[in-house]
Parts: structure tokens; sequence; C-alpha cells
């Protein structure tokens, strides 16, 4: 059995040898190389762009601004979660008249290679009517905010409301009520590949494009459409990728812009995002505050929740739509079974960089909040925090449960689960019954120690549906075509070892084939932890069709009925006892002399998502001078149901957790006043390195599999995340437990920390 | 003037040794190490994650010293002698054990910061051939990784520093 054992990945031959194939390492003859003009302000009016200075410079081949694009050209729609009334506000390829954010596109140039194409940049000459912009989401909705989209008429753009029960009756009657306000700040997935396209047109019009990530298919049929071509005259290619975390391989203006310089040149055309770009043009998230109010009684028992969430959206709708505020909405109450819940998200336009999708989203900052509030209500009443957790988890015997709010089209409807396991067996791992001794005994040697939980909901496996080619080729290689994409999670090894299992075969024997639209006839693409889950059972399944058809074959030569005989180390085996009945090589001898084709296609539909959880735990120490934070002990207790490659598993949980880590304690793109990015390089957006990221114990459980699929798993990709920032704030909150200090936003900085431990130290 | 003229005035000639072979290009002087590497002589496993020294992704050895690529102008590198990733394996194809450590291990997801984490690593298990995991971790903290969390590369390291000294006995 391959699923389930922690093999080596088939991806890493070429990576650790220096053979992988990043989109910048592709060079064609006679290609060259763009730069993106981006806009200096924050929110501006662009009255004339003069470019003939520099085309008339050496080297460069073509410049374009909004004018030079066609006048039927359409802005870029949303991909998820589409809705009429965000259409007002999305992003054009090129700023027309107006730019909304330090880095809006403003014009291209493409010349003979980057550092010509930089030079050239210098003698475009743009005039800026400035126009005050707006930098912070509640206060975008004031009366006389500079309003950004004069066509929608207002910054808020959208309202979500969720509800279940009377949770504004309720509240009047709980026993307690805590009114906090908290925030999570800007920051965003940061892959260490930049974002790139290489786009080549042949004499006959035909695109290729390199360099596509994540949702290749859906892609494709944007990029066609908006081209105006026909979905055959163009083939995306997906080449290795460094690094998705949800904000790569969204459509963005340069999808646009690339394959149409490439259409005027007919040469191939080169784009790779500089690091300084990055920060300032793709994808931010996570941007939220929250204004919450619990009411419970003395016991700790929740009974009704409010929230208004105030969600900072950027300068446009991208291609997310309302995704991630929806997702924050629905998924807020996470593993708790709360009776009346009443939830208001303000979706609302700010003079900064859009914002998409970041690794867990939506509930890495709803998990903040309510993992946040679950422990000052514990704190309010002098209880265990973790008594506290237990006394309100949805209960084994409830599932499935349904929390009342839906996101994407679904209502939210866990699965299975116990949630009580996952944090028994976090408090075990730390000691936490002996923890309030230590404590004690550190405080008396002057050190500040504190233990913190954080419980979570994940949800994986979105649909609706994915696709996968099975077919066994002639000499017994397996070639597995997925509509999957790799982002670095290994896909590659995972589906290899499915079709490993069903078909008997070594899973180094499968090679899978991803993200080319020439290859792969349709797909869904890579997020929202839906790989495993829904990509995974479709290759399962298809490879149980190959199966049934070469056991049926296998079965009327050696006369004997199906059920008797298995595919298992590479031949054909008696069931029961496992002898040999056939090696492959004759049973694949016979298939191809009676003309059977030995290629199934399999879409896997799924209706609802699956939810694996679990639990975080963090021991961290203060250094009372400097604000320093240590992390002593980390754990994550996960169930998802089933692993299929434990180690890769692990391997998510842990990277996961140093992202979490970076968005709880570092990682900040923080604007001034006038919208400029003053964290906009790796000098000041810190992420964390070897030295901050501390050793972490994961421990994966397989008690609840999914009853969704046929493998039983749920996903893997966002769990290390969502839980780390309550984890820690949590830990630093019980360090210093007795000073009441709310610690209710992030990143939770040191000098904050130094900061409160500085106003309560004892006068001298 | 024509281009023709204006770039040859401006171009240089260098000469360096990159994983033993000699190289001799042309080169405009504000051109970097590492788009040379990777441009002109087409050893595109030297990765470039920021351009301005933070990430690491863009580490060789240059002289015998880890060195980032996107810091140096091609240049400046006139007569050096060079490894870089490509130049890990031996001769007949056998992988190096860091190489193999960082497989084995997972020591790798996305695969893009790993011939600059590898490069460093190999500076450090010449320098110590038996390094503490705090010491592994304080050699690479120069290396941003944002898939892994660290903990598989300095599994991955420990490995190889095993393999290397049981290969050294
Ligand atoms: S590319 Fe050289 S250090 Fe980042
Ligand atoms: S493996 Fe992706 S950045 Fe290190």
């Amino acid at each position: 059995m391959s699923i389930g054992a922690s093999l080596k990945r088939l991806e890493d031959y070429n990576l650790v040898t220096g053979r992988g194939q990043y989109v910048g390492d592709l060079q064609f003859p006679d290609q060259c190389e763009a730069v993106i003009i981006r806009s200096p302000h924050a929110h501006a009016i662009i009255r004339s762009i003069d470019a003939e200075e520099a085309r008339g410079l050496d080297g460069v081949l073509l410049i374009l601004t909004a004018s030079d694009l066609p006048d039927d050209l359409r802005p870029i729609p949303m991909r998820l979660s589409p809705d009429p009334i965000l259409e007002k506000a999305l992003q054009y390829p090129l700023a027309k008249d107006r730019v909304r954010y330090v880095g809006d596109p403003v014009a291209v140039i493409v010349a003979k290679n980057r550092y010509v194409a930089e030079d050239a940049a210098d003698f475009i000459h743009i005039e800026y009517e400035v126009l005050p912009p707006v930098t912070d989401a509640v206060q975008s909705l004031e009366p006389g905010a500079p309003i950004l989209h004069p066509d929608a008429g207002t910054n808020e753009m959208y309202l979500i409301h969720g509800r279940k029960g009377e949770a504004a009756e309720r509240l009047k009657t709980c026993e307690h009520v805590l009114e906090e306000e908290l925030y999570v700040q800007r920051h965003s997935g940061i892959p260490m590949e930049t974002r790139g396209l290489l786009a080549l047109c042949d004499e006959d019009e035909r695109l290729t494009v390199y360099g596509a990530a994540k949702v290749v298919h859906f892609n494709h049929q944007l990029m066609a459409r908006l081209l105006n071509k026909n979905i055959d005259e163009i083939r995306l290619v997906e080449t290795d990728c460094g690094g998705g975390f949800g904000p790569r391989g969204e459509f963005y203006p340069e999808d646009y812009l690339i394959p149409f310089a490439a259409i005027q040149l007919k040469r191939p055309v080169r784009w790779i995002e500089d690091r300084l770009e990055h920060f300032k043009a793709t994808n931010h998230s996570r941007e939220q505050k929250h204004r919450v109010t619990v009411g419970f009684d003395g016991d700790g028992r929740i009974y009704a929740l409010r929230d208004e969430i105030f969600f900072d959206q950027g300068g446009y709708i991208r291609t997310h739509g309302t995704t991630v505020p929806s997702l924050t909405q629905a998924m807020f109450p996470g593993p708790y079974d709360f009776s009346d819940i009443e939830i208001v998200t303000h979706l609302v336009l700010t003079n900064k960089t859009p914002v998409g999708t970041y690794r867990g989203p939506g509930r890495f900052e709803g998990t903040f909040v309510r993992e946040r509030v679950i422990d000052m209500v514990a704190a309010h009443l002098k209880l265990d925090p973790t008594i506290v957790r237990e006394r309100n988890y949805i209960r084994p015997e409830q599932m499935p449960y349904s929390n009342g709010l839906s996101a994407l089209g679904q209502v939210i409807e866990y699965d299975s689960g116990d949630y009580a396991e996952t944090l028994d067996r976090a408090r075990k791992f730390m000691g936490w019954e002996q923890f309030a001794g230590k404590q004690s005994r550190a405080r008396q040697e002057g050190r500040f120690i504190g233990l913190g939980f954080a419980s979570f909901v994940e949800k994986s496996g979105f649909g609706p549906w994915e696709f996968a080619e099975v077919e066994m080729r002639p000499d017994g290689r397996v070639i597995c075509k997925t509509g999957l994409t790799e982002v670095g999670q290994g896909i590659t090894t995972t589906l290899a070892q499915i079709c490993s299992d069903q078909l008997g075969i070594p899973y180094s024997d499968v090679s899978v084939v991803h993200g080319d639209t020439a290859l792969v006839e349709k797909g869904n693409g890579s997020f929202a932890t839906r790989g495993a889950v829904v990509g995974g059972s479709a290759a399962w399944h298809a490879a149980g069709l190959l199966k049934e058809k070469l056991l049926k074959v296998a079965a009327e030569q050696l006369k004997v009925p199906v059920d008797m005989l298995a595919l298992k180390d590479g031949g054909v085996v008696y069931a029961e006892a496992g002898q040999a009945a056939m090696p492959l090589e004759e049973l694949l001898t016979i298939c191809s002399d009676l003309g059977i084709s030995l290629c199934e296609k399999y879409t896997f539909h799924i209706e609802h998502m699956t939810y694996p959880y679990g639990c975080h735990a963090a021991e961290v120490e203060l250094d009372p001078d400097t604000g320093a934070l240590q992390i002593l002990k980390y754990y994550i207790a996960y169930d998802l149901g089933k692993a299929i490659n434990p180690m890769l598993v692990e391997g998510q949980l842990i990277g996961g957790m140093a992202q979490g880590l970076g968005g709880a304690m570092y990682e900040n793109l923080k604007y001034d006043e006038i919208g400029q990015l003053v964290s906009g390089s790796f000098m000041d957006y810190l992420i964390p390195t070897s030295m901050e990221v501390p050793e972490v114990t994961t421990e994966i459980l397989e008690n609840y599999p999914s009853p969704l699929n046929p493998l039983g798993v749920k996903g893997a990709g966002e769990g290390g995340t969502v839980a780390v920032a309550p984890a820690i704030a949590n830990a630093i909150v019980n360090a210093l437990q007795e000073y009441a200090i709310p610690f209710t936003s992030l990143p939770l900085r040191p000098e904050r920390i130094r900061e409160a431990l500085k106003q309560m130290k004892p006068e001298r | 003037m024509t281009e023709k003229t204006a770039e040859s005035s401006r171009l240089k000639t260098i000469t360096l040794k990159v994983n033993q072979k000699e190289y001799t290009v042309d080169v405009e002087p504000r051109m970097l190490l590492s788009d040379v590497l990777r441009d002109e002589l087409r050893l595109t496993g030297t990765h470039v994650g920021c351009e301005h020294g933070v990430c690491g992704a863009c580490t060789i050895m240059m002289d015998g010293r880890p060195v980032r690529s996107c810091l140096v102008f091609g240049v400046q590198a006139d007569q050096a002698d060079i490894v870089t990733v490509e130049g890990l394996e031996s001769q007949d194809g056998e992988l190096h054990p860091l190489q193999n450590g960082f497989w084995e291990k997972h020591g790798l997801q996305c695969g893009f910061c790993t011939p600059g984490m590898l490069m460093t690593a190999c500076h450090l298990l010449e320098h110590n051939p038996d390094p503490s995991r705090e010491e592994i971790r304080e050699a690479i903290s120069g290396n941003l990784c944002r898939c892994t969390g660290y903990q598989g590369i300095v599994d991955a390291v420990e490995y190889a520093a095993k393999e290397m000294r049981e290969r050294a006995e």
C-alpha cells in the first residue's frame, strides 16, 4: 500500500539539482522583456502620458498605455463568488483615467532586455492630479471620504449579513456580556518566486503562455475572452512554481498585458515581477477589523455572538469577489456550538493594493478573533480557557452539524469530528495540568512564561468537480493527467501514490501531467485545499476504472471470476492467497492484441466541502527587557481523516505554521496616511527566518475520515497556519495574566510586549 | 552613434570559472552576476527571489565563500572561481549528500529557495562537519524559505552531515 506511506517526492530530483524549470528559466530566441510602469500615487487622475522620448530609445520595442488597448476591452472579472454589485469596481489591465493604489499599472514597456526597459521607464512622463486617498476601512465609510469608484457611488461595495436565531435579543438576557475590538493586519503569501509570464505568439497569432499557475484552465478561458480569441488559439503551460499560497495564479492585469504585447510584437515577451513590484502588485490579504459581542453564563457557556467586520478590499475588486469576507463570516464560529449568531461584514474599498486569498483565507482572521475572545471570556470568569473551549464545542454526536451560515454558495455543514480530542492531546503534550506550578516557579526566577491554546476548524475539498485521466502505457508506466496544479505542495507524488495503490505498481512508475491546457482537457486547479480531496478522488476513480478493465481481461483469460483477482506488486494476483496469476506485461500484451484502450477518465463531483480540524498550542517566554518572544514549545494536533503521505502532511503543517507565525508576529504591509506602502521590501517586511520558527511537534490524527470522498481525506494545506496567532497571543496573555493587557491586534510585535512590560514594572 | 557602437563600448569581457568550466562573456558593467549566470551562461539553477540581498535564493560559492550573486556585478566576478547548484553533483551524476538529505528529509516543497540553501549549507559543512541543530539554524538564517518552516531543512543538513562524516571515516 502506498497510500499512508511517507514516500520521497517524485518532484525533488529536478529541484535539488537545479534542473527545475521556473518561468524565469525559460529562454527563447528573440525573447524580449517587459516592465510595468506603476502609479506612484495612491489616488490620482491621470492627466497625460508622454511616451515619445522613451519610444525613441535604442532597444525599446513597444510601449502600451490604456489608449493602446482595444476600446471594447472588459475589466478582469471575478472568478469566485461573482456578484453584479461588485462589477463597478473591477480592475482594467491598465488604469484608464484614474489610479487607485500605489502600484496600479499605467503603462507597459517592452525592450530587448529588462535593463533597457527600465532605462526607458525613466523617460516616460506622466502627469497626475493627486486626489486625497483613504487608507482605513472604517474611515472609508465616513461621510465625506473620497469615493474611489464614482460609478459605484460608495466605498462600501457589499454587505454580507449572516444570522442564526436572534443574537440581539439573546444578548439582552445573558448573564455576562463582553464587547471587544480586534484587528488583523494586512499581509500576504509572499512566495519566494515572484510572479512571471512568458508569452509566445506565432505567425498565425497562436499564443503559448508559460508561467500559469493555480487555476490554469480557468485563466485559459478568461485570457481567450479578454484577448478576443478562440480558446484553441491559446495554450497555457504551467512551469515549476516557487510557492503559491493563494496570491499566485489568479488572473492579474499582467496576464492580459504580456500576451497582448506578444501578439503585437510577434516575439516572445517575458515579464518577471521584481520583489519591490511584487509587494505592490500581487494580492494582499487579511486586513480586517472586528467588533465582537458575546453573551455567556457563569460557566463560560457562550450563547450569543455578534460580530461586525470591516474588510479592507483595497482599490479594486479582484478575482475572488466576496470569497474572503464570506468565508471569514461563515467559518467564524469555528468548532463551537453557539445558538444565536449575527454577523455583518462590510466589504470596503480603500486606496491600497487589492486583496485576495492567502492560506486559510478568512480563517486566519476569524480564528484569531474567536480564540482570543474565548480566552477573554475565560479571563473574565477566571476560568481555565481550555475548560471554556470544552464547554462550547460541537459534540461528535451532533455531526453533521450546520452552523447556520453560508459561504461560496454552500451552507457550512461540518461532516465529522471530535474537537475535544485534539485539545485533550494538546493539553497532555504541553503539560497544561502542571503548568501553573511551572509558571510560578519560573516567575520566581524572574522569567515570564505562558501557555496558550487555539482550536480551529478548516475547510477543504472545494468543488464542484475535478478531472483525472489515467492511462497505462504498453510498458506498464502510467500517465495520470489531472486538472490540479503544483505549487510546491507535492500533488505529483500524492496522485502517483493514489494511482499506485489502485494499480498495484510502484508510485515511481506514475507520471503526473498537470497544468497544460493542450494536454489536460479540463480542470479547476489547486486552491482552497482541494487537491487531495477532489483531485485525489478523481484520480482514485479513474485508476479504479482502469483497474476494473484490466482485471476483467485477466479474468477472461484465466477463466476465473473477476473478484478472485487483484492487482498487486506489478501483476495480477489471486486476491485471497496473493500468489501471482499473470504478469502485468502479459496482460498488457493481451489488451493491446485485443485492441483494448487502457485509458480512463473520471470527473469527481462533490457538493459539500469537508472540514478538518485541530488544536495549536504554544509555550512562550518573554524577555522583560526587550519584549522579545521566544517560543519554547509548539504543538499542532490535526485530524484530517486520512493522510495520503504523512511526511508531506507534516511538511504542510510546519510550513503553514511558519507562515502563520509571520502573520502573528512580523509581517505587515503597512501604509502611511498618503497611501504609500512603507514595508515594500524584504528590508522592512519581515518573513520569519530559521531563527524565529521553532521546532514544531505535529500529531496527525485519522480518527474521522471524511464520509464525502472515497479516500476519506480532508485537506492538509491550511491547518498549520490558521491558529498560530491566537495560540501565541493567548500564551503571551497567559504569561502576563495578572496585568490584563488586551493584545487584540496583530502583529504581536516585541515593542508592544516591551511597552506592556515596562508599564507594569514595579516602581523602584 | 549607432546602437552597435554604443553597446560595444559599454561591454566588458570577463572570464569566469563556473563548476570547473571556463567561460568568457561580454557583459555590460551593470549586469548582475545572477543575471550573467542565468541569462548568459544559462545556468538557471541559481534563483533570484528579491534582488536586494535578503532572501539568499541567489547564493553561490565564489572563491570558496558563499556570496549573493544579486549583490555582485558580473564584472566583479572576473577571474573568479564559482560553484553553483549545478556543480554539486559529482561528475558521474551522483548527488551530493546534501541533495540526498533534502530529498530524504522533505527539505523542500516548491524548491525555489533550495539551490541557495544547498550552497549555504555546503559552506557550513565544509567548516563544521558536525553542527548542532542550533548551528544549522544560524547558518541558514540568511536564506528565506516560505514553504518548509525550515524544520525539514535542518533535518536534511543534519542527515547530510552524518552521511559525510561516515564517508570520511
Ligand atoms: S535574490 Fe539575491 S538575495 Fe534575494
Ligand atoms: S521550498 Fe519553497 S521557498 Fe523553500
